[in-house]
């Protein structure tokens, strides 16, 4: 056993490092790296890299990103050392599901420095799905000694159509990851650089306190709620006028649709939508998504028959 | 004979599902083999996360031959039926035989198959199970069209410790070829295994740190948990739920203990568990006193090395530290606030469609709960207080992360505002939540805990959302048996009757749904019967038009005399009376289209045995109170009544030559299914 070598050097690896060697890692398997899309979104899967690419045109479609993810209703004011507003992803998206699925993904945690060998790793039923999205997988959550460090799930349809080929969708939550191999307990205690600190080497809570806190003062107190509304009901409309006519446009009605489920979010964590009102929001973020993924196969499907 | 041994390997199988899994395919191998002709039985199966086995010891080597004569159609039948014919047979026109018979010239079709060999013909039909397999919840994977659990990467056949070849199409261009080998453990060794035998896969693969057989890895676990608890004094709370699904987690079950940190022990030991439980699938210790140890043991899977099991044990530490840190903060946001706070944030959750909202719920229980205390002599203050609360920690952080901690936590959050009873009452109000839990006996608590339970059923009764076949998705069957238990466990004298009218009030009802007494019935009848009531004492004592239905205690207590009197000679000899008087008493009412059961002539009476039966009825009609424990006093002597019966038919002639005679002493045998009827039904009783 090589234990304490191997626990040494993670220790050793900053959050930017991880991220890097990541890149690297999913670059060397043949995946397209790119950077993360330029609006808010719960979470990676909502990309279009992932979510319309996960249906068509392309048959292989391999690639990996970062991307922030804001989910305004776990804002904590910057005093829990476990929930963020604001947090980072890393996800992989292979269509079709190689084989070796598990063994690439293995691979990527011995990378980082989580060797599989010298620590606990269990494969533990968790069904995906995204009721915003209309999307549904089966898979995993993966664990390193009981602290899950992914979500492994195989696509099994997205905006309501099946995916064919099947997809298989990893995604590390960086922030957890990054505690784990550190050996962290607060997400602000994160060394964000690998660069020590009296030589200006800055921590997740030099880069990213205030902005928790500020944005946990705007999500559950300021954000303006009618204001809001105007703007999902906007959202909504923009993305059915984007889709309507003889030449549809679903990458720009995609991203009214991500701009509407970021705003119910947002006015969900200002607790002004009741129970009763949150599945019928739900439901129409849906309608958007699954539109945008229609006409985005149908798009497909039409420049194929062109050439 | 030969064993045929198959091995399903894939990814991560959930642990939910394994246990069935195992079952249907050593069902449908063990079916293809018999109904192939080739024997089988005796079959031994396998599961575990990633892999499903079974061998078939006992498998012919041979299929039988066949040799049948059948009878097809008229040799002038329609083409059609013709071809049909010959398709099932297996034959061409050529070959099939004409015969003349009575009825006209017929083909018949004379089939002599010579067996096949078992190893030409087990593939495809293997991969015919495999293809028709089903999943609770299946997937497609890369560019399949068949569906699996989860990606299904190999399939081992062994026929008398050879490899079959086969294969399965997955479609999409996805076959998996079958083969002879298997992978072991996935960290600890992960290289190939030439398979031998079903007889020897336990230990091919225990040398490649995979227990195969489930009951071995439970075991393991078990055993090692004791032995890491027992070295501190300590011991491992039993819990079989986690024990079935981390069994199926594992294939190398390897049990690591950990300690929780101090700084969380004072949060309630409720939270503590459930965090380990639900997120983490830890089991919990006790110390000696029953109390929660500072300790918690999570099943790796993972050979042991003492290095390796030290990075485990503080990576597991730091992950219960994060989740309890979350639970702290939950809890300390509850208990910033009073309980009672909470309630109104209820109405803003709807219960049930046309049932309100919990707000209103609520409320309800408060009423109920107030009602149900005076008549059980609870302190019904206390009983109002607790069934507002009830709910309340419904909204509150900790129940919504910890759903199963509903009731509990209000329990802690009323504890210093309301004092015990109240507490209590909220914590337990939800009890019994199944067949094996016990019910509340405290006051308060029962009378809360069966206002919750009779709000809904006569809530959901009341809008028709009742329970059709198997289907209860509001757990119906489990809140009528609740209340059932409730109120015989704790000997209560109230009639549910009462209670189900109240309810029906708060709801704004007109009245209690007529379906929900006879739903109540049944349930009390499958009760009475798992107590050891025979089913025709149940029957004898549950009727639809009984008044007195809802005194539960009082039909549990009657059956239990009943079941005493009945065991005894004399109840055995009386009832033998019961049944010649009531089968004279149905044939002569049906003669004469009467009713005999007016009253009794003394003067007309003759014959000692008569007299002497007369008084005897006289005496147990006069002594008949309704009071149960009278009741149940009287039943136990009823057996007396056999002697004067017995001596009356001996010395008597019922239908005597005189009618007013007759009319008289049929009446007395009128008297007599009257006074017995008015206990049970004795027709009821068989033997």
């Amino acid at each position: 056993m090589t234990t304490e070598t191997s626990s040494d050097k993670a220790k050793r690896k900053s959050y930017q490092s991880i991220i890097l060697t990541l890149q690297q890692y999913w670059a060397d398997q043949g995946c397209v790296i790119l950077q993360p899309y330029d609006m808010e979104v719960g979470a990676g899967t909502f990309h279009p890299a992932t979510t319309l690419r996960a249906l068509g045109p392309d048959d292989i479609w391999n690639a990996a990103y970062v991307q922030p993810s804001r989910r305004p209703s776990d804002g904590r004011y910057g005093e829990n050392p476990n929930r963020l507003q604001h947090y980072y992803q890393f996800q992989v998206i292979m269509k079709p599901s190689p084989a070796d699925s598990q063994d690439l993904f293995l691979g990527s945690l011995k990378a980082i420095g989580l060797n599989p060998a010298v620590h606990d790793i269990r494969f533990v039923e968790d069904d995906w799905e995204s009721p915003t999205l209309g999307a549904a997988g089966l898979g995993w959550e993966v664990w390193c000694d009981g602290m899950e460090v992914s979500q492994f799930t195989y696509f099994q349809q997205v905006g309501g159509i099946e995916c064919d080929p099947v997809p298989v969708e990893l995604t590390y939550g960086l922030e957890r990851l990054v505690m784990f191999i550190q050996g962290v307990e607060n997400v602000y205690d994160l060394d964000w650089d690998g660069v020590p600190k009296d030589q200006g080497g800055k921590v997740y809570g030099d880069i990213f306190h205030t902005a928790e806190v500020d944005y946990s003062h705007n999500n559950f107190d300021r954000a303006n709620t009618d204001a809001l509304m105007q703007h999902f009901l906007d959202a909504e409309a923009e993305c059915a006028s984007l889709l309507s006519g003889d030449r549809p446009l679903p990458l720009p009605a995609y991203d009214q649709c991500m701009k509407a489920s970021h705003l119910f979010n947002l006015l969900d964590a200002r607790g002004v939508i009741s129970v009763a009102e949150r599945q019928g929001y739900i439901g129409r973020v849906r309608n958007l998504a699954k539109a945008c993924c229609e006409a985005w196969v149908a798009a497909g499907k039409a420049a194929k028959g062109e050439a | 004979m030969a064993e045929l041994f198959v091995e399903l390997f894939g990814e991560e199988i959930p642990a939910r599902m394994q246990v069935a899994a195992e079952a249907r395919l050593t069902e449908a191998l063990t079916k293809t083999v018999k109904d192939a002709g080739l024997g089988g039985g005796n079959a031994k199966s396998w599961s575990g996360p990633r892999r499903l086995a079974v061998a078939l010891p006992d498998v012919e080597m041979m299929q039988p031959d066949l040799n049948e004569e059948r009878r097809g159609p008229r040799a002038d039948a329609p083409e059609q039926a013709i071809a049909g014919f010959l398709k099932g047979a297996g034959i061409t026109l050529d070959q099939a035989e004409r015969r003349d018979t009575p009825k006209g010239e017929f083909l018949f079709a004379v089939i002599n198959k010579k067996g096949a060999a078992a190893a030409d013909v087990l593939p495809p039909m293997i991969a015919e199970v495999l293809a028709n397999f089903t999943w609770p919840k299946s997937m497609r994977w890369g560019r399949s069209r068949s569906r699996w659990v989860r990606p299904l990467h190999r399939v081992s056949v062994l026929f008398d410790g050879q490899p079959l070849s086969g294969s399965l199409d997955l479609g999409g261009g996805q076959v998996i070829e079958f083969g002879g080998a298997t992978l072991g453990h996935r960290m600890i060794s992960p290289a190939e295994i030439e398979l031998s035998s079903g007889k020897l896969y336990d230990a091919q693969l225990a040398e490649h740190a995979v227990i195969a057989d489930r009951a071995a890895r439970v075991e393991m676990i078990t055993g090692k948990m004791a032995e890491l608890t027992s070295a501190e004094g300590r011991e491992v709370r039993d819990d079989q739920g986690l024990m079935a699904e981390v069994a199926g987690l594992v294939e190398f079950p390897h049990p690591v203990m950990g300690a929780i940190d101090d700084n969380f022990m004072a949060l309630p030991p409720e939270i503590l568990v459930v965090s380990m439980r639900s997120h983490q699938k830890y089991f919990a210790v006790s110390e000696k006193d029953g109390g929660l140890a500072p300790r918690f043991i999570t099943i790796a899977n993972m050979t042991p090395d003492a290095e390796r099991d030290a990075l485990i044990r503080v990576g597991n530490e730091r992950v219960l530290r994060a989740r309890l840190a979350d639970a702290r903060f939950f809890w300390d946001q509850d208990r910033a606030a009073p309980l009672a706070d909470n309630t109104s944030r209820l109405s803003g959750i709807t219960f049930f469609e046309g049932l309100g909202t919990m707000g209103d719920k609520a409320a309800r229980l408060e009423t109920l709960a107030g009602q149900i205390a005076s008549l059980i002599g609870a302190d019904a203050a206390a009983a109002k207080q607790a069934g507002l609360l009830a709910k309340a920690d419904l909204v509150s952080e900790t129940v919504g992360e910890f759903p199963e901690l509903q009731g509990i936590i209000g329990g802690y959050l009323a504890r210093d505002a309301h004092g015990d009873a109240v507490a209590d009452a909220i914590a337990g109000h939800y009890r019994p939540e199944g067949p094996g839990d016990d019910v509340p006996q405290a006051p308060v608590t029962v009378a809360v805990a069966l206002a919750d339970k009779i709000d809904t059923l006569v809530g959901f009764f009341g809008v028709g959302a009742v329970p059709t076949g198997s289907k209860d998705p509001f757990a119906l069957r489990r809140a009528a048996l609740g209340v059932l238990r409730i109120v015989v466990e704790n000997n209560l004298t109230l009639n549910l009757a009462d209670v189900l009218a109240a309810a029906a009030a708060t709801h704004g009802f007109d009245g209690v749904a007529e379906t929900l007494p006879p739903f109540i019935q049944d349930r009390f009848k499958v009760w009475l019967r798992d107590q050891g009531i025979g089913h025709d004492i149940v029957a004898s004592l549950i009727r639809a038009d009984d008044p007195r239905w809802g005194e539960l205690t009082h039909i549990t207590r009657l059956a239990g005399a009943m079941a005493e009197l009945l065991a005894t000679d004399d109840g055995a000899g009386l009832m033998a009376g019961y049944k010649r008087a009531s089968n004279i008493l149905a044939a002569e009412e049906k003669k004469d289209g009467a009713r005999y059961d007016g009253a009794v002539d003394a003067a007309l009476i003759s014959v000692p045995a008569e007299q002497a039966l007369f008084d005897r009825v006289t005496a147990e009609q006069s002594a008949r109170q309704d009071d149960t424990d009278a009741m149940i006093t009287q039943l136990r002597q009823l057996g007396g009544m056999r002697a004067p019966i017995d001596t009356f038919f001996d010395d008597t002639t019922v239908n005597d030559d005189d009618p007013a005679i007759r009319l008289n002493r049929l009446n007395l045998l009128g008297q007599i299914r009257a006074l017995m009827n008015s206990f049970a039904d004795f027709s009821a009783i068989e033997g």
